[in-house]
């Protein structure tokens, strides 16, 4: 049976002791200090601070203990399965940690001269060029964070493309279908945009009369994922493809779901002009609670010009960073990219190469399939779209009859996953389907794994109709118990840091 | 063929006979059946052209090889800052945040079982909050530079106004982030000047751009040159007469000497948390701060993940969860407060675990090392013939200007001369800022021992003097 830990540990404010310490920072030298005496004494008396901030004070020891009770009360990859659709949580080698933990990566400054970090560009350099490679584009900059950060970056090379050929004033219009990250449409906002939203067809693809209806001489481009948030693949990609074109746009690629094509086919032969790469996803680096990721932008060699600066060259004997693009959108972030994540991400290619790369594809689309159909089988989970069509890396079930009859919601058998010591799928999403559970295996699990995830849903749909109040009033095994999360939202109660926490409940005492 | 042999460590269900076995219960005859719906035309016909896979003492040695070629901060000192600086990072941080259960976890979307790294973060914000003065900070941004160009968006959206006035020293990389951000939403960038002696923000300048149209005016703490800006209230009231939002960047390693930002009524804070226990990695992953005040209207607008303190739903015990979700792009899409979804979550976690084990006294300290330090390097090198430094006349926090128009030589000379004496000067401005002549950017913290200092002023020394006759 699983239990998760519950320490029912303090807020760190309620913890420690006066004059507790928990680091003690080099000191100066006593020459220096002869030097230039007294540090406040250059320092004009109205910028002192005069009230010290009001952190813990704690020693060593404590810290350590608090924070390492605080992650046994967290769930990981590494414990079991973590099937949250769109979010690829696959293995994180631990060699990749090791590497990325060196001096030669952690110690480098990067405003060094170049002739100083020839090994780490070498690496950005081929990093850059795989990337290319295995999306089958023409350039690919490593400078954004994190995917949404590269949609971002996508929708300002269509503006920045639109206005070399003086039709920024007119394309206006950036198209997404209903099935869409969340992302790419706040992404074309971002980027000066209206979002026109497409419909799916029955089979939870793009719906091409409405894409027909859709585009125009406003027509940016068209936001895409493929396969997309059903885990279908977009079998029209051609025509999609030739009517985003021939209405003057451009095609962008989210690469959050490029795992289960790695090495089978390649955006950028599908069509695609922008691409951006999940590597928190795909390449396998950890995501650490919600960062940092890396979201890599590939383009066609078209739109080469247009991406941010510095790009990583070479010149046949140095690697150096090459600002001279006059074209270029610009900067989307200070430096280069999230280097430490790209560095596990080289090693990860260089772990799997090509071969292997493919065989994750194959894995991860077997393990989804696989899930597919015996969760099918269940008989209380439902697809709603193409059924009997192969799905890619993820599908997506609704619970719909369950709540219908049993009064027991996604969200309620999301919580009762949990109790099983599994964690759930995401829920609600895609919206296009009703009491969603989006599931998406990855390769990483074996197939006793899967198994015992398809063991949980039966009991849990078994539970549904013979004890529903076990699911609508889980979870129980968790650190805590089912939240308040309107709580946590609303004016009144919002507690969004202690300072806050503390304003509210002395009130609440006075 | 029916199955390829490929069995490989990350991969359990690599081996044939499981994948057979797999199909089988789905009666699927083979893998190529699941692709059949990608049409032909564009499948790869090829193999990708990638090296082939490595065993994992393979890829050890091709990596450190590679490696090697870098030279790091700790074979020569480097005097570099400018958005990304060299400090400690105590082992306890490394531990915590290498912890598998943070580490290899997802942003925390079921927080039953995600208490451990929500907490962190609610934590992180609070820190964050004491620190700079503020009440309310989301749980990361990318970067400073990002956390800008979204507080710029966010004062537009609360003002429904389109000016925005920066100083005119501030980081390039910064400004040029900014302008990418601030262009699409129709927000138009205005520079104030500066005193030429003192490189304080012209006031005077401020108070002939300044208008009902101003959205924010944006002033750094300690600025990108390193000095203190002292006129904060001056400039905070002249912002607040026009009802425009004050927002203000800071390096929070300064806020334990440093007055905080909220002290002198700043509405929205930024800055960069990478001194707060994260390595420099070649300039990422950095950690974007971003905390406001206690406003409804504020907090509704603003941008990214944020943590709140709750109870479960029968009340009885405290918990933790992503607060105001409404805001953000899953729920909001195209009307989101902003795109951002994966941020820097756990670098938030290294900044609390950070500030936690220097508490109050130790970031007091930390400040007055570093000030100190800042001293008598420019102590020093002020001795030299030809430098001069700082060369504004004002109070300077971790990074000073040294400018190099007397010894005759440019600022690029000097650096390589001084790299073949294994140091790495500070970063060239003179492009960034000609009018400040041959200069550039020197950057002293805690790392930096006496010795560095000493041997940087040496060589500096013997640099300048050289090919004098």
């Amino acid at each position: 049976m699983f239990k998760q830990a519950r320490w029912n540990e303090s807020v760190i404010f309620e913890l420690g002791h006066f004059g507790r310490r928990g680091h003690i920072v080099p000191q100066v030298e006593k020459e220096i200090q002869q030097t230039v005496g007294d540090p406040k004494i250059q320092f004009p008396e109205e910028m002192r601070r005069q009230i010290p901030p009001k952190l813990p004070e704690l020693s060593e020891v404590e810290v350590v203990r608090h924070y390492v009770r605080l992650s046994q009360m967290n769930y990981c990859v590494d414990l079991g399965f973590y099937p949250l659709g769109s979010c690829t949580m696959k293995y994180n080698p631990k060699i990749n940690e090791k590497l990325a933990k060196l001096p030669q990566v952690t110690s480098i400054h990067p405003y060094q001269d170049s002739k100083t970090v020839q090994g780490v560009l070498e690496i950005l350099y081929q990093l850059s060029h795989w990337l290319a490679e295995i999306t089958g584009t023409y350039e690919v900059s490593l400078q954004p964070a994190a995917g949404a950060h590269g949609e971002f970056l996508g929708a300002l090379i269509m503006r920045a493309y639109h206005k070399f050929n003086n039709e920024d004033r007119k394309r206006t219009e950036i198209i997404v279908p209903d099935s869409a990250h969340g992302t790419n449409p706040a992404s074309g906002t971002m980027a000066g945009f209206n979002v026109v939203v497409v419909p799916s067809d029955e089979d939870g693809c793009v719906d091409l009369e409405a894409l027909e209806a859709a585009v125009s001489e406003h027509t940016a481009g068209l936001m895409l994922t493929n396969p997309n948030t059903l885990g279908v693949f977009e079998k029209n990609i051609e025509k999609i493809a030739e009517i985003v074109h021939n209405a003057g746009g451009l095609l962008y690629y989210d690469g959050a779901n490029l795992n289960a094509i790695l090495g089978k086919v390649r955006p950028g032969d599908m069509g695609f002009d922008i691409v951006h790469i999940n590597i928190h996803k795909t390449f396998g680096t950890p995501h650490g609670g919600g960062g940092p990721g890396a979201g890599p932008v590939g383009v066609s060699e078209e739109l080469a010009k247009f991406l941010p600066v510095p790009i990583v060259a070479f010149d046949g004997e140095r690697y150096y960073l090459n600002y001279d693009k006059p074209y270029s959108i610009g900067k989307i972030r200070e430096f280069y990219g999230n280097v430490a994540v790209l560095v596990k991400a080289f090693a990860y290619i260089l772990s799997l190469g090509a071969e292997g790369l493919e065989e994750i594809a194959e894995v991860s689309v077997l393990n989804a399939n696989y899930l597919m159909k015996k969760l099918e089988e269940i008989g209380s989970y439902e697809l709603l779209y193409a059924k009997g069509r192969p799905r890619k890396h993820e599908c997506v079930f609704s619970t719909k009859n369950l709540y219908k009859e049993r009064g027991t919601r996604a969200l309620h058998i999301s919580k009762r996953i949990l109790d099983y010591g599994l964690h759930s799928p995401t829920t609600y999403f895609p919206l296009i389907v009703e009491e969603a559970l989006m599931i998406e295996p990855t390769e990483s699990f074996e197939k006793e794994e899967l198994d015992r995830f398809i063991e949980v849903m039966r009991k849990i749909a078994k539970e549904a109709n013979e004890n529903p109040n076990k699911i609508l009033e889980a979870p129980k095994n968790t650190a805590v118990n089912r939240l308040d999360e309107a709580k946590a939202s609303h004016p009144k109660t919002m507690a969004l840091s202690w300072k806050m926490h503390v304003k509210k409940t002395r009130k609440v005492d006075i | 063929m029916m199955t390829k042999s490929f069995v490989h460590p990350y991969i359990p269900n690599s081996v044939p006979k499981i994948k057979k076995d797999m199909m089988k219960q789905i009666s699927t005859q083979s893998i190529e059946e699941l692709y059949a719906d990608v049409p032909r035309k564009f499948r790869l016909k090829k193999k990708l052209d990638l090296p082939n896979s490595m065993s994992e003492h393979e890829v050890k040695k091709f990596i450190e090889t590679l490696l090697s070629k870098n030279v790091t901060s700790r074979e020569m000192p480097v005097f570099l800052g400018a958005g990304c600086w060299p400090h400690y990072v105590p082992a306890v941080v490394e531990e915590i945040i290498q912890r598998t259960e943070l580490l290899t976890s997802y942003t925390p979307y079921q927080p039953e079982i995600s208490q451990g790294l929500l907490q962190a973060l609610f934590e992180y914000q609070s820190m964050i909050c004491e620190i700079t003065g503020m009440e309310v900070a989301n749980s990361s941004m990318y970067d400073w530079a990002s956390a800008l160009g979204e507080a710029v968006r966010m004062a537009a959206r609360l003002t429904n106004r389109t000016e925005v006035l920066i100083p005119k020293i501030i980081h390039p990389e910064r400004a040029k982030t900014l302008q990418t951000y601030s262009d699409p939403a129709g927000i138009r960038i205005r520079s104030i000047d500066y005193d030429s002696e003192t490189g304080q923000l012209d006031t005077e300048d401020l108070k002939t751009k300044i208008s009902q149209k101003t959205a924010a005016v944006y002033i750094e703490n300690p600025t990108y040159l390193g000095f203190v800006e002292t006129q904060v209230k001056e400039i905070a009231e002249e912002a607040h007469d026009y009802e425009s939002i004050f927002i203000v960047g800071v390096d929070p390693t300064s806020l334990g000497v440093l007055k905080s930002p909220g002290e002198y009524y700043a509405d929205i804070v930024v800055g960069e948390g990478q001194p707060l226990g994260i390595p420099m990695n070649y300039g990422g992953p950095l950690l974007g701060i971003f905390a406001c005040r206690d406003d409804v209207q504020m907090i509704r607008q603003m941008p990214g993940r944020i943590v709140g303190m709750t109870t479960t739903l029968d009340g009885t015990k405290r918990g933790f969860c992503n607060a105001l979700q409404t805001r953000e792009q899953h729920i909001r899409r195209e009307k989101a407060t902003s795109n951002i979804c994966s941020n820097e979550a756990l670098c938030g976690v290294a900044a609390a675990v950070y500030l936690a084990l220097l508490g109050p006294k130790g970031l007091k300290e930390l400040g007055e090392i570093i000030i100190s330090k800042t001293q008598y390097a420019m102590h020093l090198l002020a001795k030299i013939k030809g430098i001069k430094t700082p060369v504004f006349n004002s109070s300077h926090f971790k990074e000073f200007t040294v400018n190099f128009d007397d010894t005759g030589k440019t600022v690029g000379e000097i650096h390589e001369k001084l790299l073949q004496r294994q140091v790495h000067g500070g970063k060239g401005i003179t492009e960034e800022f000609p009018q400040l002549g041959e200069t550039a950017l020197y950057c002293v913290t805690e790392v930096h021992s006496k010795d560095d200092i000493d041997m940087l002023a040496s060589a500096l020394e013997e640099v300048v003097v050289e090919g004098e006759s």
